[in-house]
């Protein structure tokens, strides 16, 4: 593994964050705040394409790159836990559920989808 | 998250109350329109930062720990969890008992633990499970990272509250 990948690896880390903020941000400012759907929208867009790319089989260092690094970062996890949990401080309990659920159905569809469109390019 | 409110420098926005050149303008409430969020150069930086070194732990681990379709994702399950417990701490702390700040949040909540921590990464990993016919596996990796998640920020939250009510 050759510095030029880990420092490929940083930047298209720090890109894939600043791409989060954008895209979470926009989306909230035009949804509200009753529910997180700027992280909805960047973590099922993300896993898309994550699948895409499992479907094309790249290899180690193109995969480490544009998956694990560029799109990785895209996604949150902590963020998603966050807002569940400040949702059921919030009573909002139904809302809660539905962001894990909605996002673990949608995540995995998305994924699958993307692999599919992916194994057929 | 979206951002807390930023402090802006110019004119004032329409129907904001400025009490001087610190005064920090609250977002006004806007109409359903799809606006981009307000970050200054240092705030993206901050934020371009904290998500390169999260990322690079992330990768690290991920290359040094790989795992095949039917073993337990050790990696991802790892920085997830950690990344919410930090994420956890960081912002009851920024939001409950720092002044306001704004390049701590970009820089540890929106970089660090968002750049840490992976969604995509995890949903790929239940497919190939799936994929796999290890159902089961699959089903307990997602509980187990929800649960556990779920538990940090709960945790940290409390902890930091904790110390508050103490003082």
């Amino acid at each position: 593994m050759s510095a030029l990948v880990w420092a490929a690896v940083i930047l298209m880390g720090g890109a894939g964050s600043v791409l989060r903020f954008y895209v979470d941000g926009l989306i909230s400012s035009a949804s509200g705040r009753d529910f997180p759907y700027g992280t909805l929208v960047v973590n099922i867009s993300g896993a898309m394409i994550l699948g895409l790319l499992t479907g094309l089989a790249l290899g180690h260092d193109a995969a480490l790159l544009a998956g694990t690094a560029a799109v990785g970062s895209y996604t949150t996890f902590s963020t998603w836990m966050l807002e569940t949990q400040r949702l059921t401080e919030e009573r909002q309990y139904r809302r809660a559920v539905a962001n894990i659920v909605v996002s673990l159905v949608l995540g995995v569809a998305a994924a699958a989808l993307g692999r599919l469109i992916g194994g057929a390019l | 998250m979206p951002e807390p409110a930023v402090p802006r420098t110019g004119p004032p926005a329409p129907g904001s109350d400025v009490h001087g050149p610190e005064a920090v303008v609250f977002p006004v409430p806007r109409k359903s329109r799809l606006t981009p969020p307000r970050a200054d150069r240092r705030q993206v930086a901050a934020i371009f930062a904290g998500g390169a070194l999260g990322t690079l732990a992330r990768a690290a681990l991920a290359d040094a720990f790989p795992h095949s379709a039917t073993q337990w994702p050790w990696p991802t399950f790892a920085v997830n969890i950690v990344a919410c417990l930090l994420l956890g701490y960081f912002v009851t702390r920024l939001q409950e008992r720092l002044p306001l700040s704004s390049y701590r949040r970009p820089l540890l909540g929106t970089g660090l633990c968002g750049g840490l921590s992976t969604f995509s990464t995890m949903q790929v990993e239940i497919l190939k499970m799936l994929s796999a016919h290890a159902y089961g596996l699959a089903a307990c990796y997602a509980a187990a990272s929800i649960a556990a998640g779920y538990a940090a920020i709960h945790l940290a939250t409390a902890l930091v509250r904790r110390v508050r009510v103490r003082r």
